[in-house]
Formats: structure tokens, sequence, C-alpha cells
């Protein structure tokens, strides 16, 4: 019997042989494709459940991962939520990931080419791959004011130091919580997502930087102004300001808000025009400046083109060879003029700056887990758009417009406000866009903002910039100065 | 036994005393780790479980030493590797549960299964001198077989579970009566084939070239087999029944040494399974779900659902696998029972089931080993019973999770949740300790059970029977002529081969 027992042993080892081919087909050779197959959710546990770097506010954590005892072993946690959305975006084992968690993913997981050293560290070390911390520029004070400010309105605030570029607020509302997408169900996950997109008020747009732009209004009167002062005209020049300005090629006029005149002569200041903001005077102006003169300072304030900061920013558009009564009709930010409310900001903030565009940045510093320094961020000089007098000029023009003009509810005592109203018409109608830009103090800016209302938040088409979106920018303007004095 | 060398081996005593203890190391290693990644710290609780795997190594290396001290030194090492790493994985996944707020205690239920085994295992080695005593219970086993393979399909005793009719409730417990089914199975076909292979191999009409044995020589035979073949499909056990019918296959084919029963048996397997894919929507949907596990629709409608996910968990193990406790093998249906194999790939990879596999494969060896070195040819098939159910098991289920063959649920030995498996395997442990002890003992310099006798003579001995002469009694019972009869007719079968 022995033959056969030898026989039925290479039969043994033929079958274990077997085995040991099935089993490193299995985990070496489909290990890839298996790991990458959407239906195994040990990848998203992988993935999500590795000590993920925080986002830090002010030396406050306002995103970070925590233990937990699931098979993820990390919460990602989001500390007023709501409140910084626009900024962080959501990390969810659903969705995916969004704002800053999708754009500095490689940094906060560990797996960037900066954190490489660190990352043989914790190979020798046997530790988990730990990622890194990304502080922003944001000023909790100010995020907060404007935030509360917005309230349940649907809007956007962006404040700028305009000295350096850094983004000081970023807030658009409504907003949600990320936490209630960072939930380790996807069930939970997705449904929580899909209420989101429904939702009519569009949450999950940054209202700020992307998606939609709008038309800005009164507030691109800056830009003509600008245009206008590079030109070689001066505040004081004189300019015509018909009640109706009759826009050749059509039968159509243009009228000031409310019809009003803008003086009784037809002819103001350039000052006279911005502090009231006079439509006909802007339309003629921009007529009789041409608009090439008015493409290329919107293009060197911006316009056009995209930015990441490093969040993607949605170009700001201009319309294309626009005739005449075209030209009249953006030059007071309606046709075809779409800006985001971070460009808006971008022109207030180059004319602060004395007349220099820097680059706006959310991210000041990234540190490994050990806490160096591995990337910051320094201040660049995106573009020039006007000369230090020019600027010099619109500011004081902007000052009027706080002083005595358009908007007066800016106003804050013992500071001089520089800043423009804009009142967008949406349609026949819908309630207007309002807008607000200003930087502040005027002498020695620190905090350049841009508001945004839609529709005029709550008092519908009665709404105007300076009604609705100026005491805005007040808030958020009080909220760095105040928080500048404290921290000195 | 022609084929037999006296080559001077080692009673072993000494290497299984240090093989059980990296056995330990194995078993309480892989407990640290486990409580330390998965269970929130090394406790109290690692400290008596030592003790007691400590205590029960010693204890079983001790009654080996005295009642079989000639036995295989590898067989106790291996189950016992096994069985401790077994339980800490299974404590694993009671921990992986609990994460996932399910609360189980399979692994206090298995470490008493455990201890059970072990001391029943001891209890055979202790109680019965000589393997060749249990050729008496040659029908008695086949009838016990069926009784215990038919035991849950009897109203109020038997319990479905998952689909499959195999357990029975006793005090409260379920029990497997199929896992020492096999076993009784094992004795019965080794009981008779030995007794009836000349016929069974020689005597008969030859049909197409193949000899067929007399339908009163393969009758009670065939019986028992073809009972026990229904009741497994009745039962809807499909695994048991593959086992089942490849084990008889292999006795079959070591007592008549004829390829022919082999052949026959692989094509009527292949009939049976074309057929049975055919004719059952249970077995048709195995086969599906073994050739396009991976297809979306075949995985949406549940029938792939586990087979895809233990081989997820194998995947993210990869070549060295998460470590004890850091994976997730608990997203696997029944990681603790049939998919004990793939918690064990995930957490340990590749290596860890390549380790494993060489281990199971070293027991099987062994047992086919002692199934060389013995002489008499009861012993012979029983060895070679256990050792070939035992590898075929393996094949079964570890093939199952890698998709060499269709799923179907067999327990993986040592490792996999269930107190009858653990008690049945350690039984059969036990039973090729014995054989082991009678098949090196005479094949060994050191003398017998304290008897001191010179090499040759040992040798010498070992032409008359020898180990046999002490158990006069025994000798008595058994059958007459058992041990010379069968092997002379072996070698005459071999010789007539030959000659031709």
């Amino acid at each position: 019997m022995n033959e056969p027992i030898r026989r039925l042993s290479a039969v043994v080892l033929l079958l274990f042989f077997t085995l040991m081919a099935a089993g490193s087909w299995v985990q070496f050779v489909k290990a890839k494709q298996l790991g990458d197959d959407p239906r195994n959710v040990r990848t998203l546990y992988k993935q999500f459940g590795s000590f993920r770097g925080p986002i830090i506010v002010d030396g406050q954590a306002i995103v970070s991962s925590v233990p937990i005892d699931d098979p993820f072993n990390y919460q990602r946690t989001y500390t007023d939520g709501p409140l910084y959305a626009a900024i962080t975006g959501y990390y969810s084992i659903g969705p995916g990931r969004s704002g800053l968690e999708a754009s500095e993913n490689s940094l906060l997981d560990g797996s960037a080419d900066a954190l490489f050293w660190t990352r043989l560290g914790e190979l020798v070390a046997g530790t988990q791959q730990q990622g890194a911390s990304v502080e922003l520029t944001i000023n909790a004070a100010a995020q907060k004011a404007a935030f509360d400010a917005l309230g349940n309105r649907r809007g956007a605030v962006v404040a700028i130091n305009p000295r350096t570029g850094a983004i000081l607020a970023m807030v658009s509302t409504p907003s949600y919580d990320p936490a209630t997408l960072a939930v380790h169900s996807s069930a939970d996950a997705n449904r929580v997502y899909q209420s989101l997109l429904s939702d009519q008020t569009n949450p999950l747009i940054n209202r700020a930087i992307g998606g939609d732009t709008y038309p800005p209004g009164s507030t691109f009167k800056l830009v003509v102004a600008a245009a206008a002062l590079q030109a070689g005209y001066s505040p004081d020049t004189l300019i015509d300001a018909p009640q109706e300005l009759s826009l050749p090629l059509t039968t159509a006029t243009l009228k000031n808000y409310g019809g009003e005149s803008c003086g009784p002569t037809g002819k103001i200041t350039l000052l006279e025009a911005l502090r009231i903001s006079c439509n006909t005077a802007f339309a003629k102006l921009a007529m009789d400046l041409g608009w090439p003169a008015i493409e290329s300072m919107a293009a060197n304030f911006g316009w056009g083109s995209g930015l990441n900061i490093p969040l993607g920013v949605t170009p700001s558009r201009l319309p294309v060879s626009p005739n005449q009564p075209e030209v009249a009709q953006s030059a007071i930010g309606q046709f075809d003029v779409r800006a985001t409310p971070l460009q808006m900001a971008m022109v207030a903030a180059a004319i602060a700056n004395h007349g220099v565009l820097m680059k706006p940045y959310l991210v000041n510093k990234v540190r490994d887990p050990d806490l160096r320094v591995i990337e910051q961020t320094t201040p660049e000089k995106l573009s020039t758009p006007m000369s230090p007098d020019a600027a010099a000029a619109l500011t004081v023009m902007m000052q009027a417009v706080v002083k005595n003009g358009t908007g007066t509810r800016a106003q804050i005592d013992g500071v001089s406000v520089a800043g423009k109203t804009g009142t967008a018409e949406t349609g026949l109608h819908t309630p207007p866009h309002t807008w607000f830009v200003a930087f502040a103090p005027a002498e020695n800016p620190t905090v350049a903002v841009a508001v945004l209302v839609e529709n005029g938040g709550d008092i519908g088409s009665e709404a105007t910039g300076g009604a609705v979106a100026a005491p805005i920018a007040k808030a958020v303007i009080e909220a760095v100065l105040a928080n500048a004095a404290g921290g000195n | 036994m022609a084929t037999v060398l006296a080559v001077s081996v080692r009673v072993g005593r000494r290497s299984e005393a240090v093989l059980l203890v990296f056995a330990c190391a194995i078993a309480l290693g892989a407990r640290a780790f486990v409580d330390a990644n998965a269970g929130g710290g090394i406790g109290a609780s690692l400290g008596i479980y030592s003790i007691a795997v400590i205590a029960l190594a010693v204890a079983a290396h001790t009654v080996v030493r005295l009642r079989a001290p000639a036995a295989d030194p590898i067989l106790l090492p291996a189950a016992f590797a096994l069985t401790g790493l077994g339980l800490a994985i299974i404590r694993r996944i009671d921990f992986a549960y609990a994460a996932r707020g399910r609360v189980t205690h399979f692994a206090d239920a298995q470490e008493v299964w455990a201890v059970v085994g072990i001391l029943g295992a001891m209890l055979v080695i202790g109680l019965l001198k000589d393997h060749r005593l249990l050729r008496r219970y040659t029908y008695t086993a086949g009838v016990l077989g069926l009784v215990a393979l038919m035991l849950p399909l009897v109203p109020g005793v038997g319990r479905e579970v998952n689909g499959a009719r195999i357990w029975i409730s006793l005090f409260g417990r379920s029990l497997q009566p199929g896992e020492f089914a096999k076993i009784a199975f094992v004795i019965f076909f080794a009981g008779y084939l030995v007794s009836n292979r000349d016929t069974l191999a020689l005597a008969g009409p030859k049909v197409l070239g193949i000899r067929l044995p007399r339908p009163r020589d393969l009758g009670p035979l065939l019986i028992v087999w073809a009972a026990a073949l229904l009741v497994q499909v009745a039962q809807r056990d499909l695994g048991a029944s593959l086992l089942f019918y490849g084990l008889f296959v292999a006795m079959l084919y070591v007592a008549t040494q004829r390829i022919s029963w082999v052949i026959v048996g692989l094509a009527l397997f292949a009939a049976g399974a074309v057929a049975a894919g055919t004719i059952f929507a249970h077995v048709a949907a195995r086969y599906d779900a073994w050739l396009h596990a991976l297809n979306p629709s075949v995985y949406n409608s549940g029938k792939s659902y586990q087979l895809v996910q233990g081989l997820f968990g194998m995947a993210s193990g990869g070549l060295f696998g998460t470590g004890l406790g850091n994976g997730s093998p608990g997203l696997v249906p029944f990681a603790e029972s049939d998919f004990i194999v793939p918690s064990l790939a995930e957490e340990l990879g590749l290596t860890g089931l390549m380790a494993v596999l060489a281990l199971y494969l070293v027991m099987v060896q062994r047992a086919l080993r002692t199934a060389i070195g013995v002489r008499d040819g009861f012993g012979k098939l029983i060895a070679v019973g256990l050792g070939f159910s035992m590898a075929l098991q393996i094949f079964v289920v570890v093939g199952g999770v890698t998709r060499v063959i269709p799923l179907t649920g067999l327990t993986t030995p040592f490792l996999a949740y269930g107190g009858s498996s653990m008690i049945a395997n350690w039984i059969a442990i036990a039973l090729l300790l014995r054989i082991s002890d009678l098949a090196r003992a005479s094949a060994t310099d050191v003398p017998l059970r304290g008897a001191s006798a010179p090499a040759d003579t040992a040798r010498t001995a070992l032409a008359s029977a020898p180990g046999v002469e002490e158990n006069t009694v025994e000798e008595n019972n058994v059958e007459e002529g058992t041990v010379p009869v069968p092997d002379g007719a072996t070698d005459a079968v071999a010789e007539r081969k030959a000659a031709r």
C-alpha cells in the first residue's frame, strides 16, 4: 500500500501548491486591482483611516482628525463647520472632497512630495503616516463678523489684507456643516449630500469665488474711474452727467437709479459722479474713454484670469467687443460684466495698496507633523493696475462715497473708510444684487473687503448696496481693526 | 513491509518539547498582538491565558511522553500552534464585530472547545493503547457514522443554520455530528477495505480494461458510502460531501492500488458536479458566484458578496498583512468560521497564509509518512484517511475562498470557530499520534516502553510484529492475522504486477 500512499502524498503536495499559487494570485498579483475596486470599502478605510493634518485658523484647529473606535480609526471633525465651510470644504466617504480638503489633500494626508523625508522617518520608526497641518491667513474675528452680518441671506464676503494679498475672511451663505458629510456611513453621507444638492439655496456653492459670478453693478465704476484717472482725468475733472443718456445706435436711454438727476448743470466732477454713483456720467465717460481702456484696466485687476488661492477661482468675465451702448451698460456693471466677490475685493485691495495688486492667498504656512515649516507663502505681486497717484485720487473719491455719498452706512467713528456701493439689476421682477466694496483706514489700509448680498437679501426691490451691503462691510472692517488693535 | 527501511529514528520527545515552546510562543504572541492592537491593550487576562496554554502544552506533552513515547514529534506542536493562532484570530474577530456594535463571544466558547479537544485527544491516547483495537468496531463505526450524519435530519433534534441542516442541539449547544462521522467513516472504510481489498482488487469481471469488483464485495461499502453522500446532499452540505467523496476514492485507491478507481471516481465526480449544477439551483448559484464573482450583477445579487469581500480582505493584506488587529476582517460575513482563512490572510498577509498552509502540509505529510511507516494495513488506511481528509478539507476551504474551486462551507481544521470540528480534529490528531507511536517505535533504536534492547534486537523484532508482543491481550482481541496477512497480500500483489 505504500506506493499509492506516496502517490497520494504527491497529490497532496500538488493540492497545497495550487493553494499557495492561488493565495499569491489574490494577495500579490491581483491585490492592486482588488484594492482599487470601488466596492472595496477597505480602500476607503485606508484612505480615510489615517491621521489627517489639521486646518488651523489663528492658532486654533478648525478642522482636525480625532481617534475614534471604528474601522476608520479617525473622525474628521469641524469646529464651527458652517462658518468655515466655504474655505475648508468637506472630506467625506460619500461625495469625496472639496475646498481646501481637496486642494491641500496631499499635504493633509501626508502623501505630498514635501513630506517625503517625514514619511521616510515614519517608515523607519514604524509609525503611521501623518499629514501636515495647514495654517490659514483667515482672521477668525473677521470671518465670524462677516458670517454673522450676512445672517441667513444668500451672499458672500471676502476680506483681504491689501498689502500682502492674505485673505482675512471668506464667507458664503447659506452654508452647511461639513461634519454632516464626514459621517462614517456612506449611505448617510450621500443622503446629506443629495439633500444639500437639491437645496434651492445652493449651500454647496462657494459664492465668494466659485460657480456663479454676479453683475458687479456700480462697483464696476471703480474700474472705469481707475481707467479715467490713468487716462489723465482728475477727481475734479468735469464730466457729462445728463438726467437721461440716449444711447447711440438705439432708441433706448440710460437713467440713474430712481430716474434722479445727477446735478442741475448736467456736468459734475468725477469725484461727485462716484460719490452719488451717477450712472449717466459713467456711461458717457466709458464711451468717451473707449472700451479698450476699460478692458485693459479690468484685466489688470484680474478679470478674465483664473486664480488658485489655492482654491480654484472662477474667472470674472467682460463682454467681448461691445458696441457703444453695450460699453455704456458695461460701465455701470451691467450687460455682460460679471465678477466674483473676490474679484471686487481685489479691486478694492489694489486701490488701497497704492495701485499694486497682490496675489490673494489662503494658506499661510504648512507644517509637517513635527511642526517644522515646510511651506510658507510669500506675498506676490500680481499686477499694477494704476499709478500711486491715481490710486490716491480714487481713495479720496471712495472716502467721499462713505463720508456723504451712497455708502454712509459704512461709516466708522474715528476711522476713514473708503468704499463704493453697487446695486445690480438682475431682471425685471427680481430684486437687485447689492454690493459694497471698501477698505480702511483710508490713509493706511489694512483691510479691503467686498460684500455681495444676492437679490437684496430680505428687503426686496428697495435694496441698495448702501442699505444692505455697506453695514456688513462695516462689521467686517470693524472686526479686523479691533482685532489688530487688540493684537498689538 | 518491503519498503520500510529500518533506519534509525530519534524518538523525538525532546524535539516535540522544543516545538511546543514555539507553538506556545505563536499562540501567546498572536493573542498579545490582538489584545494590544484591537483589544485596547494587554490586560491581566493574557497572564491567565498564558498559564492555561502552557499548562495544556505541558500536560499534552506529558501524556504523549508516557503513553505514546515514540509518536511523531511534529503533529502535536503543529496542531497546538494552529489552535492557538485560531483562538487569537477568533478573539480578534470578536473585537472587530464589537467595534461595529455586534457583541459576540466566539473566542470564549472556542477556548473551552480547544481545552475539551486537547483533553479529549489526551484521553484517546491514554485509553486507546493500540489503534488496531478499533478494527473490531468496523461496522459499528459505519453505522455510527451514518446515524451521526442523519441526526440533524431528525425533526426536533436537528437545526438548520444558514441553509444547511447539519447541526443538532445538545445541552443547549449546537453540535455538528458530521465532523465526528468523518472519523467514524475513516475507521469503517479502513476496516472494510483492509479485509476485502484483495477480492476488491483481484476478483470480478473486467469491463473496458477495468476490473470491476464483485457486487458482494463492494456492496456494503457502496451502501454506506451512497447513503452518506445522499444524506449530505439532502443537508445541502456541499463541502462535506465533496470531502467525503474524495476521501472514499483516495482510500479505495490506496487499498486496491488501482488507478482505475481514481479515474472512475473522477469521471463520476465530473458527471455529478455537472448534474448537480443543472438540477440544484443552490449549486448553480455557487458555480455562478465562483466563475463570475466580480461581475456586478452577480455581486449585487448577493451570490458572491461573501466571496468577494473575502478577496478584498486578502488583497488588502498583501504580502505582509495589515498586522494582527489592524485589518478589517469583520467586514466579511462569517469571518470567524468559514472565512477565517481570509481573516488570517488579511492581517498576516500572504506570508502568514503560506506559513499556515506549510504547517498544514507538514501535518498531512507526517500523517502520510506515518501511514507508510506503520505495518498494519488498517493503521495505514486510517492514517491515510485522516491525513488526506485534512488535506482535502483545507483544499476545499482555502480553494473556495481563493476561487480555485466553488465556495462550499467547511471548517478549517483547528483554526475555524466550531466545537465539533475542534474536538474531532484533536481526536484525529490523537489517533495519528497513536498510530505513529507504533510505526516509529518499531523503527527506533530506542527501546520501547522502558524495555532495554539493543538496536539490532529491536530491528530484528520488526519482522515479527514488534510492539504488539507486549500487548498480548489486545493482540488477541484483534482479528487474527491482521498485521501480516494484508501486508503479505500487498507484497504479493506487487510481486504479481512485477512479474507480469
